[in-house]
């Protein structure tokens, strides 16, 4: 009987979320009490704890339970983060308080991507092998995505726009099971709405038709045309680069292969993140439309893992361009937009991780979106003389995709490893 | 400040800002639709109204929708003050 029991559970124990079909068999079944209890305008809390406990147990334990243990030390560490800078902000509102409140936020995920770098160029590790243990008691997957919401749980408790901490609400938020490993990265405010406001019954059989239809696309996205490019064609195309008979050709292939690979693994990823989210009655909002239509780089943005790109626009671009503008510290807008542009992008790659081509990365798109700032001034003073039609349009269009496409290839490392057979 | 003075302050300043006598005519027109205001004009309405009007508006507060239109704009700015 035991041994059947466990051997039942040694086969479910291992399931990172949505990768295997038997993970959405599970998930299917578990939400149907939830689905039934929503279509008639209620929202089973418990069950859908019971439901968050579970999921997040399957994804983190047996082999992966030291990352679990990592979750639940994090998730501890946030909490009383915020309770405590939530206590301090009702009496009073120091910058400096608030500076070392995002800098402890942020320090676990830090010191996770510093350490890989710092053990490799002061081989750190060879002399200290007990350090190992840094790293695997903080990682775990999603802890970047965490590190988001956490950011700006602290922000917005200092612009007094959270005027309440419910320290369940905020578990609930930070350990949302949908969205945990990739995002999209949810709101607080709008977190709590949807919690505390289920949606009717006419609302929710929509966002349960559109929740299956994304799901449904999720799987063309990434199990079939993901799948696909990722495992078939380009190990072929990067083989055929690195062999360096016709080198232009080769990496051209493995730039086009691999951006279609990342949009179709990344957007089927979220489509089923969104997709759960909403069969389970919650809006979380998405993150992929349409992104290689955009006519330049800044439209991309705005369309291209956008909950990313939108975190990044509100907790660091805006603030810091009004803190700079208030201050005057540049006299020029040109120049202070053009600074923020740099450090946005700077400290999104440095999120990637602390490698060249993640650097290289956001330099060359904060660079691109400077030149596209220029260009859309250029063009308002010479409005006339310049052409606006299909053609130019659809060259912007094309130009924009090859940019992007571009930027993709340095992204994916691949660089790295051709120069490394090269040197 | 009266409510007519702050209407009058915040449509100068998006006059300035977008460049278009527009903004006045049409109260009701979505600025972020109409590619008249993005993140950083956005942001210089913000230290615009900080200085001129005397709210302070922090950036988490401001979201697109509820801000899109000069009407809008207004009526935000109105509840701050009072």
């Amino acid at each position: 009987m035991i041994n059947t029991l466990e051997q039942m559970f040694s086969k479910i124990v291992y399931y990172s979320p949505y990768e295997r079909p038997f993970y959405f068999i599970l998930l299917g079944v578990a939400l149907i009490p939830l689905i039934i209890q929503l279509l008639r305008g209620n929202r089973m809390m418990w069950y859908q704890n019971i439901l968050t406990l579970t999921f997040l147990w399957l994804s983190f334990s047996g082999p992966n339970a030291r990352q679990g243990i990592a979750l639940i030390l994090y998730v501890l560490w946030q909490t009383v983060l915020v309770y405590a800078y939530f206590k301090y902000r009702q009496q009073r509102n120091k910058s400096s308080v608030f500076y070392v409140a995002v800098a402890l936020a942020i320090l676990p995920l830090f010191i996770l991507k510093l350490f890989p770098f710092l053990a490799n160029q002061t081989m750190l590790l060879e002399h200290n092998p007990q350090l190992r243990f840094i790293p695997m008691t903080i990682g775990f997957l999603g802890i970047s995505y965490l590190t988001f919401k956490a950011v700006q749980m602290i922000m917005e408790i200092r612009d007094g726009v959270i005027k309440e901490y419910s320290v369940g609400r905020y578990i609930q938020f930070l350990l949302f099971f949908p969205t945990i490993s990739s995002g999209p990265i949810d709101r607080y405010r709008r977190f709590e709405k949807d919690l505390l406001h289920p949606p009717s019954k006419e609302t929710y059989v929509e966002m349960l038709s559109s929740g299956l239809n994304m799901i449904f696309l999720g799987f063309l996205y990434k199990f079939i045309l993901g799948n696909l490019l990722g495992t078939q064609l380009l190990p072929r195309v990067q083989d055929f680069a690195l062999q360096r008979e016709n080198l232009f050709l080769g990496l051209l292939g493995t730039m086009y292969v691999y951006t279609f690979y990342l949009f179709f693994d990344f957007a089927g990823y979220s489509l089923f993140a969104v997709g759960v989210s909403k069969l389970m009655g919650y809006d979380t909002p998405i993150n992929f439309n349409k992104p290689f239509l955009s006519h330049n780089i800044k439209e991309f943005w705005n369309r291209w893992h956008m909950s990313l790109s939108f975190w990044f626009r509100d907790y660091v671009y805006m603030r810091l361009m009004f803190t700079l503008m208030k201050k005057k510290v540049f006299k020029s807008r040109v120049v202070a937009s053009n600074v923020g542009y740099f450090v946005l992008f700077l400290v999104m790659g440095f999120w990637h991780g602390l490698t060249w081509y993640y650097i290289v990365y956001g330099l060359y798109h904060a660079t691109l979106i400077c030149l596209t700032d220029a260009w859309i001034r250029f063009k308002r003073k010479h409005k006339k003389q310049l052409p606006s039609n299909m053609w130019t349009k659809g060259l912007s269009i094309v130009l924009t995709f090859h940019a992007v496409a571009f930027s993709f290839l340095i992204f994916s490392g691949f660089l790295d490893t051709l120069l490394k057979t090269i040197f | 400040m009266e409510q007519k003075d702050v209407q009058e302050l915040l449509l100068t300043i998006l006059e300035e800002l977008t460049g278009t006598d527009e903004v006045r005519e049409d109260l009701d027109m979505n600025l972020f639709e109409e590619g008249l205001l993005d993140s950083l004009g956005t942001v210089q309405l913000l230290v615009e109204i900080d200085g001129q009007c005397g709210v302070t508006v922090p950036v988490s507060e401001f979201n697109r929708e509820e801000w899109a239109t000069p009407r809008k704009i207004i009526e935000q700015v109105v509840a701050m003050k009072s």
